[in-house]
């Protein structure tokens, strides 16, 4: 009681935020998924709402999910009166979706009040009304202090009984004493034949809220569907909106909210091949992002998908891969020949595989159980592989729609994807079938180069926003140790990969040996020459040498005659002394 | 006569005193004085005073005549205004 009281006290108080209205219509939570959000808090407190559709649409289900969920997780008890099945067979039918009618029931949680009408075994005479019916409710609803009702489908009164004189005035009647009794009641009623919503205009009575369910056939395949038809003082999702039935239950999913809003980071995560983080900056991908992986057939597209899972799984993060061409086992083993190991992610639990048919269900029916699965494993990536098979259950508008919607929840969930997507025809468009290569941020494309006789796998990066990328084309090769990329031959004669890339190289290990002995050879004759110069200059030297020794030693001839004539005229003059001291002399009295 | 013994075990099912329960109950006790004298019982259950019965016969509309003996159940509802009705419903033979 408490729980729920906050749960709409604060549902109140929000909406009293978002508009200024003091009297908002109160709503009570119906607790299944994605329902609440498209009505905007639930259906009308206090008020009876419709369910309609076809006969196996789920109205009995969504009904008594109402009445449950309300129990277990609303704390809100509920009368479920059924005029078609019994107590038991709803208790079974709801076994399987985990739900303990038995217990509930135990627990004065929830009533079941089957109502039998039997046209044979009734007799009608004269006035009578339906004071039975009302008491019964009453008291239900009264034993277990019911917050909420279910009547389901009421409409089988029209065929137990054949006054629709007195069953019309007399629904009006429930209607009025559902409200006054202030519980929150789904009455469910067959789609009749042509515009009108129920069979028996149901429609007419309850004009609070009315939701239509819907299940349509179309190439084979069905799609539940859900539409609020209307729904009186309050705002509320218009669309049709998709809606599954899985072992738990009821979910719908609103799947419409392109507002272009969302959160980015500038967080990046590797792909896994180091040489490809290379051509992406360096760094790889953005977290949050989503990249699109297309080629045609036999390219490798899985390869560098499970690598991708793979690497995100080491990291420590969680990764969640939807497989609709392979199964889990097949990939596991498949991917165990290029050295990669994803069964042991698999065990540690980091790595999740949903494998599905496309054919499975419709597109929408994808979207939700896609939907539910991201929800519930919270995984840092997604991989779907490849959704070129989601064409084989809708159109190609259908199917980007559907991814546009799907990449626009994983990016607000911060989850970074990868699809895989096979491009029919490589020569002349490159385009994927799916368009929806301007909806991703990042496109690796994968092909195929015919070139001598064989084909190898080129790599390039189409587009990667806002990042600097590698505009090259590299060689993918795929080997028993693993993926890698190879930087592809640019010669002369054009982009060689595969094998001719390598008689290339071979051909330039070659060259480089001839070279490398012509340098040698080359080398070997300087030195000689060097040699032959060294020797021929010392023996110029020498021959400088004893030139200049000749020289000099005219030189010092010639400087050795003159030291001694100098000396000779020394003495010479010194025997003169005499004479010319006394000449000296009278010259110095004057 | 007096093999015949108990032979119907009507149940009637009303709310209140209303004008349809009053009536129902009036023509029902003179058909049976007509037809079933000695051979029948009624009960007459008020469901304002024990709601918690109504589930057990299946009763929804009011009033609404059961009968639980002789087999099978029958279930005649209205004010029982019509004779012919009521006595093919229960299935008494007229005598």
């Amino acid at each position: 009681m408490i729980q729920a009281d906050k749960t709409l006290f604060t549902m109140t108080n929000f909406h009293k935020q978002q508009k200024n209205n003091f009297t908002m219509l109160p709503k009570t939570p119906t607790g299944i998924t994605g329902l609440d959000e498209i009505t905007g808090g639930g259906l009308p407190k206090g008020r009876p709402s419709l369910i309609c559709g076809e006969a196996g649409c789920g109205k009995t289900l969504m009904s008594l999910e109402f009445i449950i969920r309300g129990a277990m997780e609303f704390h809100e008890p509920g009368v479920f009166m059924a005029f078609e099945e019994k107590a038991e067979e709803l208790t079974q039918n709801v076994a399987s979706l985990g739900f303990d009618l038995n217990k509930l029931q135990q627990e004065k949680l929830v009533k079941i009040d089957h109502v039998h009408i039997d046209r044979s075994e009734i007799e009608e005479t004269g006035e009578y009304d339906l004071e039975g019916l009302f008491i019964r409710l009453g008291y239900a609803i009264d034993s277990i202090g019911a917050k909420r009702v279910v009547l389901d489908t009421l409409e089988n009164l029209f065929s137990g009984l054949s006054d629709t004189a007195i069953l019309r005035a007399e629904l009006r009647r429930l209607f009025n004493f559902l409200k006054e009794k202030g519980v929150t009641a789904i009455i469910t009623g067959e789609k009749g034949d042509g515009s009108s919503l129920t069979r028996q205009g149901l429609e007419e009575y309850v004009s609070d809220c009315v939701i239509l369910l819907d299940h349509r056939v179309i190439n084979q395949i069905s799609t539940r569907r859900l539409r609020v038809v209307k729904y009186r003082g309050s705002q509320h999702g218009t669309n049709e909106y998709p809606f599954l039935i899985d072992e738990e239950g009821i979910s719908v999913l609103p799947v419409t909210s392109l507002k272009l809003e969302k959160e980015v980071s500038s967080e990046r995560v590797s792909s896994g091949i180091a040489a490809l983080d290379d051509m992406l900056g360096g760094k790889g991908f953005f977290k949050g992002s989503s990249v699109l992986v297309s080629g045609t057939a036999g390219t490798g597209k899985t390869s560098i998908a499970a690598y991708f899972a793979n690497e995100t799984c080491s990291q420590g993060k969680k990764c969640l891969y939807f497989a609709f061409e392979e199964s889990p086992k097949q990939i596991v083993r498949n991917m165990k020949s290029i050295n990669v190991d994803l069964q042991k992610h698999i065990d540690k639990g980091s790595l999740q595989f949903f494998a599905s048919r496309p054919t499975l269900y419709g597109l929408e029916m994808h979207l939700v159980a896609m939907y539910k699965m991201i929800h519930k494993f919270k995984p840092d990536a997604v991989v779907l592989d490849p959704i070129t098979n989601l064409i084989t259950v809708g159109s190609v508008s259908e199917v980007k729609s559907m991814l546009v919607r799907l990449i626009d929840f994983l990016q607000e969930m911060q989850i970074t994807v990868m699809f895989t997507a096979l491009s029919l025809n490589t020569i002349v468009s490159e385009q994927t079938d799916e368009g929806v290569s301007s909806l991703v941020d990042a496109w690796l494309l994968v092909r195929d180069i015919e070139y001598n006789g064989e084909r190898n796998r080129g790599m390039y990066i189409m587009k990667s926003r806002g990042m600097k990328h590698s505009n090259q084309v590299r060689e993918f090769i795929i080997t028993d140790k693993g993926l890698d990329l190879v930087e592809v031959y640019l010669g002369p004669e054009g982009v060689l990969t595969g094998s001719a890339r390598e008689a290339q190289k071979l051909r330039e290990k070659t060259g480089v040996a001839l070279r490398d002995f012509a340098v040698s050879r080359k080398d070997k004759e300087i030195m000689r020459k060097r040699k032959m110069l060294e020797s021929k200059i010392s023996t110029l030297q020498a021959e400088f040498e004893s030139t200049e020794e000749e020289l000099n030693k005219i030189y010092f001839e010639e400087q050795l005659k003159e030291e001694i004539i100098e000396k000779n005229r020394a003495e010479m003059t010194n025997l003169r002394k005499g004479a010319i001291d006394a000449e000296n002399q009278i010259r110095s009295k004057k | 006569m007096e093999e015949e013994a108990i032979n119907y075990e009507l149940r009637l099912y009303v709310a209140g005193k209303t004008a349809k329960s009053v009536a129902a109950l009036a023509n029902l006790k003179k058909y049976c004085e007509e037809h079933l004298k000695g051979q029948y019982v009624i009960e007459v259950i008020d469901l304002l005073v024990q709601p918690q019965l109504a589930e057990g016969d299946q009763i929804f509309a009011i009033p609404t005549l059961v009968r639980k003996v002789p087999e099978p159940i029958r279930k005649i509802i209205g004010d029982l205004s019509n004779e012919e009705k009521v006595l093919v419903g229960l299935n008494i033979r007229p005598r």
